[in-house]
């Protein structure tokens, strides 16, 4: 009784640390954002000063590009997210509700493609976009984060249409549905919740996604992340106002996940909990 | 109403699904129903029961042969163009539909207008006592309710065939017993050809007008419930069909009398003829535990054994013995006082007594009687 409330307490304390270590980045992301750009250089962290939203401003400032940059993330994960869905919808159904020999083999394949480096395909990609002039183009970007996720889209929607009976797909297919109506009002209904999970994380994975931002666009269709990354400048680091922007472009994120926190749990149990 | 026929139908599974065997899960499926019949596949699991009502619902195609309801081939018809209606085991309700749209989902795809609609759901839930029910959730319903629910949904359709997967065995003992008299009656009331998959030989007996048994997707034997308990056609249908289950004595025959260590037992005439030939065989003698009863050591028919079973069941006592090295039980009337231990000697009318070939457990001269196949026909 007693080793295990001590055991419980150690966990405990473990937990706080670890979650502690992950939190610090962020909350000195956030402390830094506040400061000078003096303060932010001197080499004693400094925990208390005066808070100032200078660096804000700045990075706020007409001219400085924040609001270009948010719409093209916003723009380009929603879309990405949706058409991620779109494709993701049937092909799930289909491995979910009919399959065969090869299905095991084709999901596996499917996330496998994510083992690859990125870089591995960078230098293709790059020349193929460059040809058909999909540089530094939304519609380029979105095609990226579509296939970027679309694995782990395809993944999860169909652990999420494996939960639903195949009794509940056989009676809508007994008692006259099409396959189109099956889908949408019986299976979609039901998979309802899964769903929206599985579009959160693909919005937050693209939202969150800089390599492919920074090195396939310049400045039509760049992102947040090339603007976070802009402050890292030939004239030096901005630190203070690179943490305000970094902050102004995880801020919206870290809004929608926290109204959606007991979604995504859920979500990325891959409905194991229920 | 409709003929459901079924010829030659088989179903491999090898070329779709990993690791299956390749031999067949139905194998020579031959069956022609009358019109408005009730008929029971039964069998132990993965007897191949569900996947024939499957192939006839269309959710499986049948790799061989051909199915026709009412006269049309539909081998290649997908489901919603049968024209059947299917009762699932886990009643498949649409979790996300109350009772009332549940029912009209098959109407409403057929874009049937709203007043026939609403008028064949009042009917339907009228029959079936869950007008109270109609704007639930299936969640919020007991089993039962979700039964009647399912039966529902199937019976607003007015399909040719009704299907039934083991719809009863969600539900408690007492439920079940209800249910299944209920359904009987339904089917009386609307006369629509059913198939009713049951592994519950019990459920087979009470409902069925005729009764599939199969075994390793063969068909056993295809009769009334009375001519399988009478004439089983070998030895599996014997042991599966009745409750409790028949004994069974390897013996040896000579002259018309079979006997093993503890038991003695003379053939009646038609057995006596069919033997006449066979000489000195081995047999299996096949005895249902009820056909037993207490005798004397003189009687010509005997078993005897040691008790070791008791179970007192109030109308009637089960006795379990030790014949040689078998065991057989028998159904004892209910103020017999039997203790363990004791040595009984049981006896059996010979025209009860079944006898199976050795090798092949095909009955030996049990045959229905012209007027039982007459009454079948």
């Amino acid at each position: 009784m007693n080793s295990n409330r001590f055991t419980n307490g150690a966990l405990g304390v473990l937990a706080w640390g670890v979650a502690l270590l992950i939190f610090f980045p962020i909350l000195w992301l956030l402390l830094t954002s506040f400061k000078t750009e003096q303060q932010a250089f001197t080499v004693v962290p400094n925990f208390f000063f005066s808070p100032t939203l200078e660096s804000f401003k700045m990075a706020l400032a007409q001219g400085s590009g924040y609001w270009h940059y948010a719409w093209n993330s916003a723009l380009i994960a929603v879309a990405s997210t949706v058409i991620g869905l779109a494709l993701a919808v049937p092909a799930a159904y289909a491995m979910a509700f009919y399959p065969n020999k090869r299905t095991d083999f084709l999901l596996v394949w499917m996330v496998s493609t994510k083992f690859i480096p990125a870089v591995g395909v960078l230098i293709p990609i790059y020349l193929v976009y460059s040809a058909v002039g999909l540089l530094d183009n939304a519609l380029g970007l979105t095609l990226l984060f579509t296939a970027m996720n679309l694995p782990i889209i395809v993944w999860m929607v169909y652990s999420y249409f494996r939960d639903i009976p195949k009794d509940i797909v056989e009676a809508a297919d007994i008692d006259g549905a099409s396959i189109m109506q099956t889908l949408f009002k019986v299976v979609l209904p039901l998979a309802l919740p899964g769903l929206a999970s599985t579009g959160l994380l693909a919005l937050i994975l693209a939202w969150n996604e800089s390599f492919w931002s920074i090195t396939m666009t310049d400045h039509r269709a760049a992102t947040l992340a090339v603007y976070i990354a802009s402050f890292k400048s030939a004239e030096g680091l901005f630190w203070a106002k690179m943490s305000a922007a970094s902050v102004l472009a995880i801020a919206p994120i870290i809004v929608l996940g926290w109204f959606t926190q007991r979604q995504m749990v859920r979500g990325l149990t891959f409905g194991a909990v229920k | 109403m409709a003929i459901v026929e079924l010829k030659n139908v088989a179903k491999n599974y090898g070329s779709q699904i990993k690791g299956a065997s390749s031999s067949n899960a139905v194998d020579n499926f031959n069956l022609v129903t009358r019109d408005g019949e009730f008929v029971v596949l039964v069998g132990p699991s993965g007897c191949g029961k569900s996947t024939t009502m499957r192939m006839i619902a269309g959710l499986e195609r049948n790799t061989e042969g051909e199915i026709l309801i009412s006269g049309r081939d539909v081998s290649q018809v997908p489901p919603k163009e049968r024209d059947i209606a299917m009762v699932f085991q886990s009643y498949a309700l649409y979790p996300h539909m109350s009772v009332a749209e549940n029912m009209a989902f098959s109407l409403r795809l057929k874009k049937r207008p709203a007043e026939e609609i609403k008028q064949k759901i009042d009917e339907a839930a009228q029959t079936l006592g869950i007008q109270h029910l109609l704007e639930r959730k299936p969640r919020e319903l007991s089993g039962g309710q979700r039964q009647r629910v399912a039966l529902g949904r199937a019976i607003v359709r007015d399909p040719q065939v009704f299907l039934m997967d083991e719809p009863l065995s969600n539900l408690d003992a007492k439920l079940r017993v209800d249910m299944r008299a209920e359904i009987v009656k339904l089917h009386k009331r609307l006369n629509v050809t059913t198939f009713y998959v049951t592994h519950d030989q019990v459920e087979a007996m009470t409902m069925g007008e005729r009764i599939v048994v199969m075994k390793d997707g063969k068909i056993q034997q295809i009769d009334t419930p009375i001519n399988l308990y009478e004439f089983p056609a070998n030895r599996f249908v014997a042991g599966f069909i009745g409750n409790p289950s028949m004994n069974f004595l390897p013996a040896k025959h000579v002259d018309g009398v079979v006997s093993g260590d503890g038991y003695r037992l003379s053939l009646d005439a038609a057995h006596r003829a069919a033997m006449a030939s066979r000489g000195a065989a081995d047999v299996w003698a096949g005895i249902r535990p009820e056909h037993l009863r207490l005798s004397d050591a003189a009687a010509t028919n005997r078993i005897e054994g040691t008790v070791d079973v008791v179970e007192t069941l109030g109308a009637v006592t089960m006795v379990q013995l030790s014949v040689g090295e078998h065991a057989v039980s028998a159904q004892l009337p209910g103020h017999r006082k039997v203790q363990l231990g004791d040595t009984l000697t049981l006896t059996c009318d010979s025209d009860k007594l079944h006898l199976f070939d050795n090798e092949s457990e095909l009955a030996i001269a049990r045959e229905p009687t012209a007027a039982s196949s007459a009454a079948e026909a």
